[in-house]
Parts: structure tokens; sequence; C-alpha cells
């Protein structure tokens, strides 16, 4: 690398192009577990998030999908800057935020906002709807009372809320309405980006359809960019242009919806798309599956080499539990990290008879 | 003789808001090795209807009316002593929350053979062999490492497999399942599923599941409950409840639901969300939800009347046939069209 060619922070320039919004470089967190109260040592560290990379680009929607506890949620807070990530970069509309000063990332928090998972915990339950949904704007000074009133009342109607309601407390709604105050609180700053964390994961059914059906029609009304995790497949097939799937803080495969459903390449894809019920009970009891046994392995101690290998049913000795699989490439913007790669999908039966006796359901 | 026949079941619980009609006249039956699967959004009064057969609800507040027979004899109106000998031995029932039936503060192989002792003239060893079996056959690696160990030494999926096992003791004629998977990932939801069903075929016991995903239905459910506002608005075989559906509810779960063999833009919509059952609403239930609503619908509660060719396929709707054939056939068209 020649000397000179580094940014502010001594790390190599990343190549960006013009419609990349953000930008995810081999992003870490490593929680510390640490032991003794006075003297606190500490004695192991959590790899929760552990070299993830992506590239979002403008006015498209990456969904994140994993298992509970495959760091979902750090890579968001890391992204959000409400955690600090051990290293790695994150870089929003060209600049590397990942080092900025409070005072200087203040501008930028009003371009990135998040949605959470629940709904009531994540709003104030003593505060009024109309002071919950203003309270992005105040923090940003943005208007004159009368302003914030206003635009308040037109967050409420365009997010399906009656701008009567302002006045209300947020127990007086249903699950459903309040995930649409958090929509709406959200929007207030007009952001670019909003990263959505598990945000109908709680709802039913018929009301995650109207969540869904409402951040579509706002995506395209206001040209907004979504990283969109949930652990639901149909979910995130639905709503995304692009799926990243995730296991132990690990990106295992990355490719646009349509490819990634139809033609996976990583056994542990593979494995969750078998696993999801289907709708519908002549397709969904004669498929195979690919079932996998025992449970994610503790972050704290990861497996050794691929990190997937110890439930994985093309495992090979000697290959996978040495050797950490790199990204490797299939064909346009489709990334797996597996040395034996799935060769078509659904797995013929010669392919299903080779795998263990066990992991065939 | 169905082995499980609920037949009007009503349970009204007294609050300080006046009477939540929790369950407002479900029948429905089981037979002897099947599954049936009880449907229905959040509210809609699945786990009371469970914990009602189970006789789980606190006497004092709760009013409860109807049948719900088991092997000719009325659960309803049993003795406590009858009650609690079918409990747990002939039906057994597991939760959600596996915690709600292991006790933390004992080792689950010392819970295991305590419950096969209290049903069961054993002694502790050929108890604990039992237990182990148990285990085994729940799926637990080295359960002869494992027995010895708290409920909380275990992860989610395995905490509900020594919930299982647990209920598998007595091997029950009935295991009540009340959102198994509901809390589990899915690879973990796949193998209890899969667990469920090994189990049933072996121990031919007959489930009844709830669930409120209707993937998980139409996977494991051999008759198929659709219950909103307290009430069963559609019940079948479960090809017929996913083929042929015949209620504008049933219609609107079904598209809601974003699935993996199909792709749409948009996801059908229900507006407005389900109603108090303090006060709901006259007429059908589902009317002011409905996009078919009629004048009828708002006065006339219709009853759960077979389909006119399908006596075995219930659904309660005040539209005729011909609509309700031409709506589901566009419906599930519009959905296989999509699939490919
Ligand atoms: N503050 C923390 N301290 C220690 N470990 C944590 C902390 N937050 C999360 N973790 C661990 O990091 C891993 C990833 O967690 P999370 O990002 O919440 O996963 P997900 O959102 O995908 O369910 C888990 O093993 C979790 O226990
Ligand atoms: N002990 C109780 N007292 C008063 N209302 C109750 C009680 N238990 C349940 N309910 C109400 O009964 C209705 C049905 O509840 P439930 O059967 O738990 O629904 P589901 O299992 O379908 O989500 C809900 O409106 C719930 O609030
Ligand atoms: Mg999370
Ligand atoms: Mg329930």
């Amino acid at each position: 690398m020649p000397f000179g060619r580094r940014d502010a922070n001594g790390q190599p320039p990343l190549e960006i192009r013009d419609d990349e919004l953000l930008v995810v470089d081999d992003l870490k967190k490593h929680f510390a577990v640490t032991r003794g109260i006075i003297f606190q040592k500490q004695i192991a560290a959590v790899k929760a998030l552990d070299g993830v990379s992506f590239r979002v680009r403008e006015g498209e929607t990456l969904g994140v999908v994993g298992e509970s506890g495959c760091g979902k949620s750090t890579m968001a807070r890391c992204i959000m800057r409400l955690l600090e990530p051990t290293s790695g970069r994150v870089v929003f509309r060209g600049r590397d935020i990942t080092k900025l000063s409070r005072a200087d990332m203040r501008p930028i928090r009003r371009e990135m906002m998040m949605i959470f998972q629940d709904p009531y915990a994540s709003l104030n339950s003593r505060k009024r709807v109309g002071f919950i949904v203003a309270e992005a704007l105040e923090v940003h000074r943005l208007g004159t009372e009368a302003e914030v009133k206003r635009r308040v009342q037109e967050l409420l109607e365009v997010v399906g809320l009656n701008p009567e309601h302002y006045n209300r407390f947020p127990h007086e709604f249903s699950g459903g309405q309040r995930q649409r105050i958090g929509v709406a609180r959200a929007l207030a700053v007009n952001p670019k980006l909003i990263v959505c964390d598990e945000p109908v994961s709680a709802l039913d059914v018929s009301v995650q359809a109207q969540i869904l059906n409402l951040l579509k029609d706002l995506q395209e009304d206001f040209g907004l960019t979504y990283v969109f995790i949930a652990h639901d497949l149909n979910v995130v097939r639905h709503i995304s242009d692009r799926v990243m799937v995730m296991y132990l803080g690990h990106a295992v495969e990355l490719a646009d919806r349509f490819t990634l459903y139809e033609a996976p390449k990583h056994p542990y894809t593979g494995a969750l798309l078998s696993a999801v019920p289907i709708p519908d009970p002549t397709v969904g009891r004669n498929r195979k599956q690919i079932v996998l046994e025992g449970d994610v392995p503790n972050p704290i101690n990861p497996p050794s080499g691929c990190w997937f290998h110890p439930r994985c049913p093309r495992f090979r000795e000697g290959h996978c539990d040495v050797e950490e699989p790199p990204l490797y490439p299939f064909g346009d913007d489709h990334v797996a990290a597996c040395h034996y790669p799935l060769e078509r999908w659904p797995m013929s039966e010669e392919e299903m008879r080779m795998l263990p006796q066990s992991a065939v359901g | 003789m169905a082995l499980l026949e609920v037949t009007d079941l009503r349970t009204y619980f007294r609050t300080d808001d006046g009477i939540v009609k929790a369950v407002d006249g479900v029948s429905f039956s089981i037979e002897k090795g099947k599954t049936l699967g009880i449907v229905g959004e959040s509210g809609s009064g699945k786990s009371v209807t469970c914990l009602t057969i189970m006789g789980l609800n606190s006497k004092r507040t709760t009013i409860t009316s109807g049948e719900a027979l088991w092997k000719g004899k009325n659960l309803l109106t049993m003795g406590a002593r009858e009650f609690r000998d079918i409990r747990g031995s002939e039906i057994a029932m597991i939760f959600q929350d596996p915690m709600t039936s292991l006790n933390p503060v004992h080792k689950v192989g010392k819970q295991l053979t305590e419950a096969i002792q209290l049903h069961r003239d054993v002694t502790k060893s050929q108890a604990r062999a039992r237990a182990l079996e148990l285990l085994k056959a729940v799926g637990i690696p080295r359960p002869e490492r494992r027995i010895d160990d708290y409920p909380h030494q275990f992860s989610g999926g395995m905490r509900q497999r020594v919930m299982i096992a647990m209920a598998l003791v007595n091997n029950p004629d009935l295991l009540i399942a009340d959102e198994p998977t509901t809390a589990l990932d899915v690879t973990t939801q796949a193998q209890i599923l899969t667990l469920m069903q090994k189990l049933q075929e072996e121990f031919g016991s007959a489930i009844l599941v709830i669930t409120h995903d209707l993937g998980v239905v139409a996977e494991v459910a051999d008759e198929v409950v659709v219950m909103y506002a307290a009430q069963v608005v559609e019940k079948g075989p479960v090809e017929r409840i996913f083929k042929r559906p015949h209620m504008p509810y049933t219609w609107g779960l079904l598209g809601s639901l974003p699935r993996l063999d199909s792709v749409v833009d948009r996801l059908v919509q229900i507006p407005g969300s389900p109603p108090s059952l303090l006060n709901p609403p006259r007429g059908c239930r589902f009317h002011p939800r409905c996009p078919y609503v009629m004048d009828v619908c708002k006065a006339d509660d219709p009853a759960l009347l077979p389909v006119f060719d399908d006596s075995d396929h219930f659904a309660a709707c005040h539209l005729d046939h011909e609509t309700k054939d031409r709506e589901a056939a566009k419906l599930i068209a519009g959905m296989m069209a999509q699939a490919s």
C-alpha cells in the first residue's frame, strides 16, 4: 500500500460508488466479559459481530436474516453509533462516521433513524403521542411550536393514525398502532436511511401486513433506504431487494432476494429455507428438509475454521474445521462463505442421500 | 365417538371493566391419534379455550358453560379428583414458555421421576430409567449427562424438549400444545415439530396445537379450527381450509401472509383491528372489517354451517356459496400465479 493512500483514521480508503448510501466494512463488536467487582478483569469476549461487510444503495432495502443471537441488533446499533464498534468502518453518504464526535454526529443522526421491535418499550409511556413524535423534531430544532404541531399531525396522518389522537398516551393504542407511532417518529426528520430492527416480529399477521404495506408505501413516497432486520424469512423476502444471511456474527451469504431464495449456496441458508413452514398442506409436507442438529454455539467460544461447521451437513473434516471460508463470489452480487457450496436447490435425491441420515427430515 | 368433543363452550371472565366473553360458543372435536390445529390472532380465545378444557381458570372470576366430553364424560362438571387423574395422565399440556411447567429449583431428572411416580407404581430407579428413556426420545443428546441439570442449564429448544418429555411421562391420549414453537427460531421450530410428529406416530397421541402461524398449521394439522373474536368462524380438514376457504377472515389471514412460495407486491390488508370482547359488535363479529359486508351481517350473527357440498367443512358467513367459491378461487389462483 503506497504511503498516503490512507484516510483520516489511518485506514486504506474504500471505493464507494455514488449510489451507495451506506457502506459497512469489516465491522466488529466484541463485548468484554468481566469478572470481579472492584477490579474488573476481562476474562473473555463475546464476539457478537465479527467482521461484517456490505453496501446498501440509495432507495433499496437490504434485508438481514438470522436466528436470535446472531448479532443483528448489535450490528444495527453499531451502524447507528448507539454502540461503539470494536473495529471496522461505517461509511454513510461517503463519510466515515465511525470515529465522529458527538457534535459531529448530531446532523447525521437526523439522516439515519431506527425503528425497534417492541413499540411499547421504545415509546415513553408517560408522554403523549404528539410529544413523542415531536421530540425528534425538537432535538433537531426544526421549526416553531405551531410548525412542529402541524408537522406531527401530518406525520400521524401519513402513517395512518388519526391526527386528532395527538394528545393520547401510548397505552391507548394497539400494538400495530404503536408501531405506526414508531414509524412516524422515525420519519419526523426526513431521514435518508431507516434501520428497522424486527419491526413486525411482535405483531399479528394482519397487523404485520398493514405495517409492511405502510413501509413499502413510505419508501416509494419518500425515497427511503431501509436496512430491514427480521428472523422471519418470508417477511424479509417480501420487503427486500437484497438479503444478507447472518450466522454467529458473520455474514454467510448475500444475494438479491430471488437468487438467495431460489439458488442459495450456503448450507445454512438452505437449512433456514427448508425449515420455514409453508402455508400449503400439499407443498409443505412433501418436501425434504435439511434438519440442523443441536444449537447455535456460544460466541464466547466459537468453533474453529468455519463457524457453522459443527452443525453443517456437508462438513468435511480437515478443511471446514481448519480454514475459515472467505466470501466466495457466485455470479453478480452473490457471495457465500462456504468451501462446499450447494450445487443446486432444492438438493437432488442423490445429494440428499449423501447427507448424514440425521440431517434429513 | 370422538376422543374429545367440545360443544358450545363459553368462558366469561368477570373483570372491573365488565364481562369479558373470552370464549363464546366454541365447538370442535378431536379424533384419536389425529392433530387438530386452532389458529387465530392474539386475543381470539385460543388459550382460554384450552385452559377451560384443562380446568385451569380461576373458579372465582370465571363463568363457564357448554360441554367438553372426554371419552364421553363431561370435564366441565367432573369432580376435582377424577379430573386430576385425567389431567397429567390422559391429557397433558405444554406451553410456549417451558418454565410454566418446569420447576426452576429442581433438577429435570427429579421432576421427571416424581411425575412418573405420581401416576404409576414404580421404584425410584425404574422411574429414573424411564426418565432417561424419555429424554432420549425427545432428542436430548447424552441424556445420562443432562438428567441432573437444572432447567436453566438447557437452551430454549432443549428446554422445550424437556417439557415435552414431562408431558409424555404417562403416554397421554391427548397432548395440548399452546404455541409450542412461537418463541423458537425456525430451525429449532422445525426440530420440535418433527419431534412432535414422530412422537405422535410412536405413542399414538392426539394433538391439539394452538398457533397463530398458518404455516405451522398447514405442516402438522389434520383438522383446522379458525377463531376470530372468541368464536369459531371456519373449521374443516386442512386441505379444504387452505384450498377452498369459505370465510372472508380466513381469506384475509391467508392473503396477509408473506410467503416463500409466492411473490406479491402488496399484501392483502385486513383493515382495523379485532374488536373488544367486552362489547363485541352485533351481528357477525367480523363485519366492521369485512370488505364484503352486507346489511344482514350487521344484524344477524351467522351460524357455523356446513359448506353445501362438503359436510366436513364449516363456515360462518352470510355470503352466498357462489361468491365464496369465486373469491376463494381468485385468492388461491392469485397466490399460485405468482408462485413461479
Ligand atoms: N451488552 C452485551 N454484553 C454482552 N453480550 C451481548 C451484549 N449485547 C448482546 N450480546 C450478545 O451478543 C450476541 C448477539 O446479540 P444480538 O445482536 O442481540 O443478536 P440478535 O439481534 O441477532 O438476536 C448474543 O450472543 C448476545 O448475547
Ligand atoms: N383471566 C382473565 N381475565 C380476563 N380476561 C382474560 C383472562 N384471560 C384471558 N382474557 C382475555 O380473553 C381474551 C382471549 O384470550 P386468549 O385466549 O389468551 O387469547 P389467545 O390465546 O387467542 O391469544 C383476550 O381478550 C384476553 O385479554
Ligand atoms: Mg435482536
Ligand atoms: Mg394464547
